[in-house]
């Protein structure tokens, strides 16, 4: 062996896929398993994927950057598009950063609706998470039963907003409008029957042998590197991470209402699916307690400069019809200062660092996105596994593709 | 022409009909079966009950456009749907539909070919479907098709051991091959309580034959749990190059390699054709003679034996809709260290029963 050759061997990557004879496999980002737009490059021995590197970025949209150059009002509907399958409460802790930069306390019934449509969220983001996941592993059924209770809670989401997935619901300092007569009746019927289902999907696939065989012991992430890796919700709590930002940094009314935290210690497929599945009857729990709690009152703060001037005003006066002009024209002025505003999102900590120079846009507008954090330990998570176990670790940690690239 | 030859032919359409119509069918009833597992309606618009749905999508599959992607090696891309297609129309020849009938002094037994080699015609003949799934992944030249005939050879082979060796145990207690045979032992009482019989079925006596067979066939026709050479959405499967025609040509051998499936375990497993409890008496009722009696008689086992038959298709409908996927490695352990000792342990519990002359 010359001596060049020799060195070269010495110098070797372990990280290069592209070293040796391998079979490199390009899954996505057009494949079934690759849920919204992302890229697993895996270098392949017969199955097993000996090591692999992610690849996102398939949907950047610029979000950031546009909340540099949209008024604070202008931005809402941007945060519909971050994690998608819970848009409320994305909206929700957008409107809550905003309003702690201008010190702006809202009604307690904003608070409570707030509160219902979060957990509602969390609930549709978990039925999905863990249907997918069934879905990956070829349980179909066991999806479609989730996603009628989803579907009924999106009724439920539309008849306050008038839309179903982007819902663009709360407004800074109040709600887009209030909830409909006996909404929160409904809302609790909803929730029992969802708890039903629930008990239904747990009876028919927690204890089954194939689901167990291909869930436990695979896609593991010990406790110690979900925090080297920035792991937070619920994958982080199916690794013993006893974190919830509800229960540490309770902000709304969470310190007014009961729920437990629960988490897994194995930290792996079905140690999260089981924390999903509890955290769903966690978050029902807190829907009925909010829904009792709703009384009537107003739904908007009395700052003048945050609030949007009532219709019959805009129309039968000058004053209001300016000011309803200025205030979607031009925006209203944020003090100077910043914030970071963070909550327990579906996924775990969303946040938005906002920082104001004192007009009506933001300076820099930084979101945080959980699933970043967890799509780069997916490599570490699938290496030494199956093709098909790799497709399962991806459903389980549930990264969804428009809040990661934001 | 002999009545022989007429009889040939004729049972040689039915089969073939029954066996091509069973595509359209198992497709409309598979869908319309999720959605009721799942809670939903499934296909309802075209025609009546939404029958007519596949016969929409089978002329929306012969009017696409046939695209031979670059890459591929376009001969055996071409011949792979064949390759699979041909031994699973030719499987079903030898399973007995019905009890012979005599014709102008003619005995004429009740399917396609009546082989004295009997059931393993069939696992010789169904072994070459996967020549055809090898192929396609093959020529495909696509990673994923190739990680998908990997798994449907190896999972093939395999399973087809233990599949045989479930059957072995019925062999050794009815000492023959032929299906015909095998079925008209089936027909003798096995225990009587009363007016209860239990016949001499193969369920009841090789039970844990039937649930190696009934596994094995599972993986042999590639349907959940063992789907792996398809496995939707870990590789798409070995047909992941393959569109239109072709493609459809993948499903239709595998609508009928779950109806030939079902046949042999019917046949082998749950008497054949014989008459459905209830059946034999409302026969005995209506006081035929002569040759009307031997053909009303053969209706009615042609209607037992189709009805055993729905209840297997709809058992595969059922499993693929409630059961999660097994893993790659997991179904070879499976396979290897399951199914294989169990049936191996099978035959030799039976050997000793049958020496002892219990069965």
């Amino acid at each position: 062996m010359s001596d060049t050759k020799y060195k070269s061997v010495l110098n070797r990557d372990p990280d290069d896929l592209w070293e040796d004879s391998r079979a490199i496999v390009n899954i996505g980002p057009i494949h079934p398993a690759m849920h919204g737009a992302f890229r697993l490059v895996a270098k392949l021995n017969g199955e097993t994927i000996e090591n692999s590197y992610g690849e996102f970025g398939y949907t950047h949209r610029a979000k950031e950057k546009m909340g540099e150059n949209r008024t604070y009002h202008q931005y809402i509907v941007y945060t519909d598009r971050m994690n998608y399958v819970s848009a409320m409460i994305n909206n929700t802790v957008y409107a809550m950063a905003v309003e702690r930069l201008m010190g702006i306390e809202v009604p307690e019934r904003t608070i409570w609706i707030r509160m219902v449509c979060s957990e509602m969220a969390r609930v549709i983001d978990h039925l999905v998470c863990v249907g997918i996941n069934a879905v990956d592993i070829g349980a179909f059924s066991y999806f479609l039963y989730g996603f009628h209770e989803r579907e009924e809670a999106y009724t439920l989401i539309e008849r306050l907003c008038g839309s179903r997935l982007t819902t663009s619901f709360t407004r800074i300092g109040g709600l887009m409008a209030d909830a409909p007569e006996g909404w929160e009746k409904d809302v609790k019927a909803w929730v029992k029957r969802t708890r039903k289902t629930i008990d239904e999907m747990d009876r028919l696939l927690t204890m089954n042998r194939i689901w167990q065989k291909r869930t436990i012991g695979v896609g593991v992430i010990t406790k110690e590197q979900c925090i080297e890796y920035g792991f937070s919700g619920p994958n982080a709590r199916g690794s013993g991470l006893d974190v919830d930002l509800r229960r540490d940094q309770p902000c709304m009314f969470y310190k007014d209402v009961e729920f437990d935290v629960p988490y897994a210690k194995e930290g792996d497929i079905f140690s999260r699916y089981l924390v999903r599945i509890e955290e769903i009857r966690q978050s029902l729990n807190i829907i009925t307690q909010c829904a009792d709690r709703i009384k009537p009152g107003p739904i908007w703060c009395e700052d003048k400069r945050v609030r949007i001037p009532d219709k019959d005003v805009v129309y039968n006066t000058m004053e209001g019809m300016i000011h309803h002009f200025k205030f979607f024209m031009t925006g209203f002025e944020v003090p100077a200062g910043e914030t970071y505003t963070q909550f327990e999102a579906a996924n775990g900590e969303f946040g938005f660092y906002i920082v104001s120079k004192g007009s009506s846009k933001a300076h820099r507008m930084r979101v945080r996105g959980p699933s970043f954090w967890h799509f780069q330990a997916l490599p570490l998570m699938v290496r030494g596994l199956k093709v098909a176990d790799m497709v399962a670790t991806f459903g389980s940690i549930n990264v969804i593709a428009g809040e990661i690239d934001r | 022409m002999s009545v022989e030859w007429v009889a040939v032919l004729a049972k040689t359409g039915f089969v073939i009909t029954m066996l091509l119509s069973v595509a359209p069918v198992m497709n409309w009833v598979e869908r319309r079966g999720a959605g009721f597992i799942q809670i939903r309606r499934g296909p309802n618009r075209v025609g009546p009950f939404g029958l007519l749905q596949t016969v929409a999508d089978a002329v929306k599959f012969l009017f696409k456009e046939d695209r031979v992607p670059a890459h591929v090696s376009p001969f055996y891309y071409f011949i792979a749907p064949i390759v699979v297609l041909v031994p699973a129309c030719m499987t079903f020849a030898v399973i007995p539909f019905a009890g012979p009938i005599t014709i102008a002094g003619q005995v004429i037994p009740m399917q396609a070919a009546d082989l004295n080699v009997g059931f393993l015609y069939i696992f010789a003949i169904a072994s070459l479907g996967v020549y055809g799934l090898i192929m396609g992944g093959w020529a495909s030249n696509n990673s994923f098709s190739i990680l998908g005939s990997m798994r449907s050879s190896s999972q093939m082979i395999s399973y087809e051991i233990s599949l045989a060796l479930s059957v072995v145990g019925l062999v050794m207690i009815h000492s023959t091959v032929e299906l015909g045979q095998m079925v008209k032992l089936q027909s003798e009482a096995l225990l009587s309580f009363g007016p209860i019989v239990i016949p001499r079925w193969g369920i009841f006596v090789q039970p844990i034959g039937f649930l190696v067979f009934l596994t094995a066939v599972f993986a042999e026709t590639n349907r959940l749990p063992f789907d792996l050479p398809e496995g939707e959405p870990e590789i798409v499967g070995y047909h992941v190059e393959y569109g239109a025609m072709k493609f459809a040509t993948f499903m239709m051998a595998e609508y009928m390699n779950m109806a030939v499936a079902s046949g042999l375990a019917v046949t082998l497993f749950f008497g054949g054709y014989q008459l459905l409890p209830g059946m034999g008496t409302v026969l005995g009722a209506l006081h035929l003679q002569g040759s009307t009696q031997d053909w009303i008689r053969v209706l009615f086992e042609i209607i037992s034996f189709t009805v055993k038959i729905a209840f297997f298709m709809w058992f595969f409908v059922w499993v693929r809709w409630t059961l999660p996927r097994f893993r790659y490695d997991q179904l070879m352990d499976l396979g290897w260290r399951v199914m294989f000792p169990l049936s191996l342990a099978n035959i030799c519990v039976t050997a000793a029963l049958v020496y002892k002359g219990w069965v």
